[in-house]
């Protein structure tokens, strides 16, 4: 049987393909958006994946460390390494900061990593280039979205740090990339108070009789070392023995320990269901503006192009054409401009997602859901004109 | 009249109700013979629109009696359950103006009907050649409506309204936009036709240059037909 629709649109095809482009860079920003979304998520996924921990132990009551500050002491790890089934245990800060480079200066997460190996929970699990910290201080590792190359100096507060190690996709839930420290490093620059301060808290230690003894010497000196210098982390990472259940080791972690602890499915909860459900909503509303945006655009077009041919479409009901041929060659040229829209979007989404700032994921899955979005909407679109269409009275061919 | 053709009998279509009410057609009568071409005639307003749009089982007339065929179609209701059918198979339109398909080259205009009632294409475009080679614009077969002129145009008009072999063709004003010569082409056309197809034609015009070409003329005046004999003019 002919297909009216198609000829219609070979005979119009300008007409149709530049409809089509303009829906379809508005399907591409609709893909890019849903393209954010997976890729915040998948941001989080992978800020737990290359930390390398099963478990994350943070301070009591919160939900840390990186939906919430925590701060514990830094030698709680050793009483975690006594637990049955715990094989690694590691201290870790995370501060997202703008960090300072020749040129100005770039958003980053500062990872302090304790002293250890590469497998340690914390560290960067591979580089591409360089090699990792092997110094107690002012080295770095950074993530190669961080603009940062092999052997270029940072500044962290008042300390320079040279970059000897470069990695890859290493970025926080926000899509910062990471620059990885010294813990002792972190700390401090986590913990770190300005010259002022601590020249105020020193002259009112003096100041208090208690702390500042003539006949126990070095007693100041004392007080006044463990007011300058941090024994907090955020979090201490944990890594199990292999066999070893989550749920049963976090639960003897928070019955003896009295300290929060996440297994990894509770960690990515909190991180897609907490951290970026604002945002998530965000997109949402407005992945349905666009969508709606979209219908009208679809709906406006196919009414228009349906208006010209009100004479041909009296004829052809006069002529005895059955309202359902009418129904579906309006609806497939309905149905041909979304097809047209998705390509261009599609297209366009994939050539565009590069040059986003933040990570956009296109996921074949949400490609497929955008595609029969798509053809719902444009579907639905159609039914005005259709509805206009088959209340045409044929009586309009004759005349009179 | 052998009971072929069309035969209308005491039609009449009144608009509204009560004191509003118009008689749009208050006593029609005429009979067309298979392969018959007649013309109806009147003023603006006398209901020949009316009486098409009737004919053409587009409106629905308030009384009367239409045979088509040895069938009978209306009898104060229609007595055909699906109009659109009847219009499809029984009732070929060629109007003023060609009302061609824009998007469709000129065989798949005339072939569209039956490709829509499920014929194979081939065998369409086929019937449709047959049509347009007796109407002698075969060699326009792939051209597109808006590269036809006017005369073209309406010979595959009348194509279109020959494919499914009717054996009525209802024709609103189909020579008026032509100049002489072309208008009486179209009748010679739709003479030849008629004897060829065995279709009876009721050619609704105001056309002064080819109303002397038919042999029968009915008038219509205030809803109601006069029949008259017509000069019968030849077209050769």
């Amino acid at each position: 049987m002919i297909s009216l629709a198609g000829r219609d649109i070979l005979h119009a095809w300008g007409k149709f393909v530049f409809t089509g482009i303009g829906l379809g860079l508005l399907i591409g920003v609709t893909l890019v958006m849903a393209g954010v979304y997976r890729g915040m998520v998948d941001d989080g996924k992978v800020l737990l994946d290359n930390s390398g921990a099963d478990l994350w132990v943070v301070q009591k009551g919160t939900l840390g460390p990186y939906a919430e500050s925590s701060s514990i002491n830094d030698d709680r790890y050793r009483g975690l390494l006594g637990i049955p089934g715990i094989a690694q245990a590691a201290n870790v800060t995370y501060l997202t900061m703008q960090i300072g480079r020749s040129d100005g200066d770039v958003r980053a997460m500062v990872v302090g990593i304790a002293p250890g190996a590469a497998g340690t929970p914390g560290w960067p699990p591979y580089l591409i280039a360089g090699r990792q910290i092997t110094r107690s201080h002012y080295e770095a590792v950074a993530d190669i979205a961080s603009g940062f190359q092999l052997g270029d100096y940072l500044n962290i507060r008042r300390n320079q740090y040279r970059v000897v190690g470069l990695t890859r996709r290493m970025v926080s839930s926000s899509g910062d990339p990471m620059v990885f420290i010294p813990l002792k490093d972190a700390q401090q620059a986590q913990f770190l108070k300005d010259n002022d301060t601590l020249w105020q808290n020193r002259r009112r230690t003096e100041a208090n009789p208690a702390f500042n003894r003539a006949e126990v010497p070095g007693l100041l000196a004392a007080i006044n070392a463990s007011q300058e210098t941090s024994q907090s982390v955020n979090a201490v990472l944990v890594r199990l023995q292999p066999g070893q259940a989550a749920d049963q080791a976090a639960e003897a972690i928070r019955r003896w320990k009295r300290l929060t602890t996440y297994t990894r499915p509770q960690m990515e909860a909190i991180l897609i269901g907490k951290l970026i459900a604002t945002s998530a909503r965000q997109i949402g509303m407005f992945l349905i503006i666009l969508a709606l945006v979209s219908a009208a655009i679809v709906a406006f077009i196919i009414y228009s192009l349906t208006m010209d041919k009100i004479r041909e479409i009296a004829v052809l009901k006069l002529i005895g054409t059955k309202n359902r041929t009418i129904a579906a060659m309006i609806m497939q040229q309905s149905l041909a401009l979304g097809l047209i829209g998705f390509v261009v979007g599609k297209i366009t989404a994939t050539f565009a997602a590069p040059f986003f700032p933040k990570y956009v994921l296109l996921i074949p899955q949400d490609s497929v859901v955008g595609f029969f979005a798509v053809l719902a909407i444009c579907g639905l679109a159609s039914l005005i004109a259709i509805r206009m269409a088959l209340k045409v009275d044929p009586a309009e061919a004759i005349g009179g | 009249m052998n009971g072929k053709g069309i035969r209308i009998e005491g039609l009449s279509k009144r608009y509204g109700k009560g004191d509003t009410a118009v008689d749009a057609l208050k006593q029609v009568d005429m009979q067309v013979a298979p392969g018959e071409v007649v013309g109806l005639i009147g003023p603006s307003g006398s209901g020949k629109s009316t009486l098409l749009k009737c004919l053409g089982a587009v409106i629905d007339p308030s009384g009367g009696r239409m045979t088509l065929g040895d069938q009978v179609i209306f009898d104060d209701g229609w007595k055909v359950r699906n109009l659109r059918a009847l219009r499809r198979d029984k009732i070929g339109f060629v109007f003023q103006a060609p009302y061609l398909i824009p998007f469709l080259d000129v065989i798949d205009n005339v072939a569209l009907l039956p490709m829509l009632t499920g014929m194979p294409n081939d065998q369409a475009r086929a019937q449709a050649l047959e049509l347009l080679t007796a109407l002698d614009v075969q060699h326009r077969i792939s051209a597109m409506p808006s590269q036809l002129s006017g005369g073209e145009q309406q010979r595959v008009a009348i194509a279109r309204g020959l494919i499914n072999r009717p054996p009525v063709i209802l024709a609103d004003e189909p020579t008026a936009p032509l100049d002489s010569t072309r208008a009486m082409a179209v009748m010679r056309i739709l003479n030849n036709m008629a004897r060829k197809f065995e279709t009876a034609i009721i050619v609704v015009t105001h056309d002064e240059k080819i109303i002397p070409t038919f042999k029968r003329i009915y008038h219509i005046r205030d809803g109601v037909t006069h029949e008259q004999v017509g000069e019968g003019r030849s077209l050769e």
